[in-house]
C-alpha cells in the first residue's frame, strides 16, 4: 500500500529526515517510536503534504501513486488520513458541517455523488454509536474550548467518517489520560480491517498495549534504526532509548 | 426529515451555500454589466435650477420643494467631512449627473407594462418582479438609478393597511405620513452627505405599517446603479407603528466602472410603542478592480428612532462592495426598555476601505443596545470600526455590549477599531471586548488534510467567524450573503 525509500525532508536548512524507508501493506499496523526530535511527527507531516517541509530526495509510492505530487486534499481524497497531535480550532465552524464537508469534497473527489443531509445523517449516527461521542460535541464549533481527550477523540470520530485507506495517528496518545487513550484506542481498533493499514506514531509503549502493532521501527536521527514486533516496544520501554542511541553510536 | 430536525436543523441550508461557495468562488464581480434603455437625465451639475428640474420631473407639491432648497443652501455652507480613515481624491460635485431615469411609461398600471429591458436587467439580478413566479414571500422595491420603477405585491400588504411603495409615490399619495416623518430623525442638515440627499434625492421606499399589524412577508429595495456618470441618492423612511413589526432588506449593485461614482443615501427608521424594525442590507456595490481603480463612494447615513417603550431597531449588514464606505447605523433609544442592536460583516479586499460603525444613543430607562462587528481585510484593504456609545443622564439602568472582532488575510491589509464611550450616568454597564486574529496556515493545512481544498477551507472559516451576524439575516438572504463573502475574498490566501 505504501513504500517509502530513502526519503529525504528538511525544514528551512535543517535536514531532518535523512533516508527513511517503509513498506506498509493493507491489513497491518506498523508503530514507530523513538526519542524526543527523531523526526517521527515530521514523517507524518510529509506523508500529509505539509509545505513547511522539503523533501530533498526519495519516494513515497501509495496505492500505485506518485504520493510526492499530489497536494494535501488529493492525498485526502485518495485515502491517507492524519489524525493531529494538536488538532486546530475553527470558531463559528460546527464539527458536523465541517465534517460534511470533508465527506462530501471527499467523494467528490472519487466521483462519487455527494451525500444529501439525510444519507450524511444516517451516516453520522452510525459512527457516533460506535465512536461513543455524543451530539452535543458535534454542535460545537470545531476543537474549539475542547478538553485534550475530546479533540482526540473528534479526530477519531473524523477518522471512522473518511473511512481512510492509511491512518496516521501522531501521538495520539499525548496528554491524555488512561481512560481517554482507551476509548481513542478502542475507536481505532473498530476501524481496523484487512483493506486498511494504521501507522502509530507515539512517544511511548503505553498505547501499544491498546492498539496492538503488527511492527515497529525505531527512528532515531532521521533514520529507522531497529525494526521489530511488538516485543520490540516492550524493550524499549523496559531499557528506554539510550540503549538505541548506544547501539546506533557504536554502528557509527 | 426526522433525523434531520433533532440532529441538526442549519444542515441543508448550509450544505447549499457551501456547494453554492464552491461554484461561485472563482467568479469575479458579477453584477458589472451595464443595461441599454433610453434614459431621462438632468445636465451634469449641482444648482438650484438642478434641484428644481429633479422636484418638477416629480410633479412635488411646492413644500417639497421648498424643503430641498433649504438643505441646498445649508449645503452650500458645509464642509465634506474628513475624520473617517478613509483616503480617496477629491469628489467634483459639479461633474456628477444628479438626476437619471430610464425612459418608461410613467406609473405602469401594472407589473406586465414595465418595459422588457427593465425587467431583463433585473432577471440578470435575480431579482424576479413577476409576482407568480416568486416562491419566496419577498415583495420588492426596484429602484434603478434615481428612480423606482416597480413595487410588487402592493395589494395584497394594502388589505393589511400597509403601505409599501417608492419615496415619490408616498409624497404624491401619503403627504401628511411623509411631512410628519421626514427628517425627523435624520434632519436635512445632519451632516454633509445628508444635507446633499435631501437636496437632490430622487427616489427610494416608503413603508409604513399600522397599529398592530405584522408585516407577513419581507420587504426589499433593490437598488441598481446603471448610468454612467450619475451619482444615486435614494431616501427610505419606515414607520412602525404601536405594536406593528417589519423586516427589511435592501440589496444594491453597479457595472463595473473605471470611475467612481457617488452614492449618498438616507434611510430613516421610526419605531412607535411596542413595536419592532428589522432592517438587514447586503451591500455589494461595484468595488473597483484589482489595482483599485473605479468602484462606488458609499456614504451613507442611517439612523432608527426607538421612539416608544419597549421598542426595537435591529440593524444588519453585509458590507462586500464599494470602493469607499462610510456608514455608521445608529439608533436613538428614547423609548423606556427599549432596545438597539447592530449587527455587521465588513470585508475589505485589493484596495477597498470600509470606515463603518454604529451610534447607540441611550436615552431612556433601561434600554439595551448589541453591537456585533466582524470586519475581515484582505489585500491591501482598510477596514475600520468607529463606534460610539452614549448613556445619556436620565438613562438609568442602560445596558451595551460591544464585541469588534477583526480577521487579517495576508500581511499588507489594515484592522482598525475606534470606540467611543461617553456615559454620563453612573447605573450604566457598558462591556466592550475587540480581538484581531488571522487565518492561520494550521487552520487551512487541517482543513485540507480532510480533503477541503484552500479556497473551500477559506470559505468555511470566514463563514464561521461571521456565523453570528450572518445567523441575523432573513433566511432567504443568508445563502446568498454567504456566498458573496467567499467571492469578495476570493484570490485572496494564495
Amino acid at each position: 500500500m505504501l513504500s517509502i525509500k530513502n526519503l529525504h525532508a528538511r525544514i528551512e536548512e535543517k535536514e531532518i529526515l535523512r533516508g527513511i524507508n517503509l513498506d506498509i501493506k493493507a491489513g497491518e499496523v506498523h508503530a514507530i517510536m523513538g526519542p524526543n526530535g527523531s523526526g517521527k511527527s515530521t514523517l507524518a507531516s510529509v506523508l500529509a503534504g505539509r509545505q513547511e517541509y522539503e523533501v530533498t530526495n526519495g519516494s513515497v509510492e501509495f496505492l500505485g501513486k506518485d504520493l510526492l505530487e499530489l497536494s494535501p486534499e488529493e492525498r485526502a481524497g485518495e485515502g491517507i488520513f492524519l489524525a493531529f497531535q494538536y488538532p486546530v480550532e475553527i470558531p463559528g465552524l460546527t464539527t458536523t458541517n465541517f465534517v460534511k464537508t470533508a465527506v462530501n469534497e471527499v467523494r467528490k473527489y472519487r466521483g462519487q455523488e455527494a451525500y444529501d443531509a439525510v444519507q450524511f445523517l444516517k451516516l453520522m449516527k452510525e459512527k457516533m454509536a460506535l465512536m461513543e461521542i455524543n451530539q452535543s460535541l458535534l454542535s460545537r464549533s470545531l476543537n474549539e474550548g475542547f478538553s485534550g481527550g475530546e479533540k482526540k477523540r473528534n479526530e477519531i470520530f473524523q477518522m471512522a467518517m473518511l473511512d481512510p485507506k492509511l491512518a496516521i495517528l501522531d501521538e495520539t496518545d499525548s496528554g491524555l489520560d488512561i481512560d481517554a487513550i482507551r476509548i481513542v484506542s478502542n475507536g481505532v481498533n473498530k476501524l481496523r480491517n484487512k483493506d486498511n493499514a494504521v501507522l502509530v506514531v507515539t512517544h511511548y509503549q503505553r498505547l501499544l498495549d491498546y492498539i496492538v502493532p503488527d511492527f515497529v521501527h525505531v527512528l532515531y536521527n532521521g533514520r529507522i534504526v531497529k525494526s521489530g514486533t511488538k516485543e520490540l516496544a516492550l524493550e524499549l520501554e523496559e531499557r528506554g532509548y539510550d540503549f538505541i542511541k548506544n547501539e546506533v553510536g557504536q554502528e557509527a | 426529515m426526522k433525523s434531520d430536525e433533532v440532529y441538526q436543523p442549519e444542515i441543508h441550508e448550509i450544505d447549499d451555500g457551501m456547494s453554492a461557495i464552491h461554484e461561485t468562488v472563482n467568479s469575479e464581480y458579477k453584477y458589472g454589466f451595464v443595461s441599454d434603455f433610453e434614459t431621462d437625465e438632468a445636465p451634469k451639475g449641482l444648482t438650484e435650477d438642478t434641484i428644481r428640474f429633479i422636484s418638477a420631473k416629480k410633479n412635488e407639491p411646492a413644500w417639497m420643494l421648498d424643503w430641498r432648497l433649504k438643505a441646498f443652501r445649508q449645503w452650500q455652507k458645509m464642509e465634506e467631512p474628513h475624520w473617517a480613515n478613509l483616503h480617496y481624491p477629491k469628489i467634483d460635485y459639479q461633474d456628477i449627473i444628479y438626476y437619471s431615469a430610464p425612459k418608461q411609461k410613467v406609473n405602469p398600471n401594472s407589473l406586465d407594462e414595465i418595459d422588457p429591458e427593465l425587467r431583463r436587467t433585473f432577471e440578470k439580478l435575480g431579482i424576479s418582479l413577476n409576482e407568480q413566479k416568486r416562491l419566496t414571500g419577498v415583495a420588492v422595491d426596484a429602484v434603478i438609478d434615481s428612480v423606482s420603477i416597480a413595487t410588487t405585491f402592493k395589494e395584497q400588504l394594502g388589505e393589511l393597511g400597509i403601505i409599501f411603495c417608492s419615496m415619490s409615490e408616498a409624497i404624491e399619495n401619503h403627504p401628511d405620513l411623509v411631512r410628519q416623518y421626514l427628517s425627523s430623525v435624520v434632519p436635512a442638515t445632519d451632516n454633509y452627505f445628508a444635507a446633499l440627499n435631501s437636496a437632490v434625492f430622487s427616489d427610494g421606499s416608503f413603508v409604513y405599517i399600522p397599529k398592530g399589524v405584522r408585516c407577513p412577508m419581507e420587504l426589499s429595495t433593490y437598488f441598481r446603479i446603471n448610468a454612467e456618470n450619475t451619482g444615486q441618492f435614494e431616501r427610505t423612511l419606515i414607520v412602525a407603528d404601536e405594536g406593528a413589526y417589519v423586516s427589511y432588506l435592501e440589496g444594491c449593485t453597479a457595472p463595473m466602472r473605471d470611475e467612481n461614482q457617488l452614492h449618498a443615501a438616507v434611510v430613516e427608521l421610526i419605531a412607535l410603542d411596542n413595536a419592532e424594525i428589522k432592517y438587514s442590507t447586503v451591500q455589494n456595490w461595484y468595488p473597483g478592480d484589482k489595482e483599485g481603480k473605479g468602484g462606488i463612494y458609499n456614504f451613507v447615513t442611517k439612523r432608527g428612532i426607538c421612539r416608544g417603550v419597549k421598542s426595537k431597531i435591529s440593524w444588519t449588514q453585509v458590507e462586500t462592495g464599494s470602493a469607499i464606505t462610510w456608514k455608521y447605523p445608529s439608533v436613538i433609544l428614547k423609548g423606556d426598555y427599549s432596545i438597539g442592536e447592530f449587527y455587521s460583516v465588513a470585508v475589505t479586499n485589493n484596495y477597498q476601505q470600509a470606515d463603518t460603525g454604529t451610534k447607540m444613543q441611550h436615552l431612556g430607562k433601561n434600554t439595551r443596545s448589541r453591537i456585533v462587528s466582524k470586519g475581515i481585510s484582505a489585500g491591501f484593504s482598510n477596514n475600520s470600526y468607529r463606534g460610539l456609545v452614549h448613556v445619556g443622564k436620565n438613562a438609568n439602568g442602560a445596558r451595551n455590549f460591544s464585541q469588534c472582532d477583526s480577521l487579517l488575510l495576508g500581511d499588507k491589509c489594515g484592522a482598525h477599531t475606534f470606540p467611543y464611550i461617553e456615559v454620563k450616568n453612573n447605573t450604566a454597564v457598558v462591556e466592550h471586548e475587540a480581538t484581531t486574529s488571522k487565518i492561520g496556515e494550521d487552520q487551512i493545512f487541517y482543513c485540507n488534510q480532510r480533503g477541503i481544498d484552500t479556497e473551500t477551507a477559506v470559505a468555511l472559516i470566514i463563514n464561521g467567524f461571521a456565523k453570528e451576524v450572518m445567523n441575523q439575516l432573513p433566511m432567504e438572504f443568508a445563502v446568498e450573503a454567504q456566498k458573496l463573502l467567499a467571492i469578495s475574498l476570493e484570490g485572496s490566501v494564495g
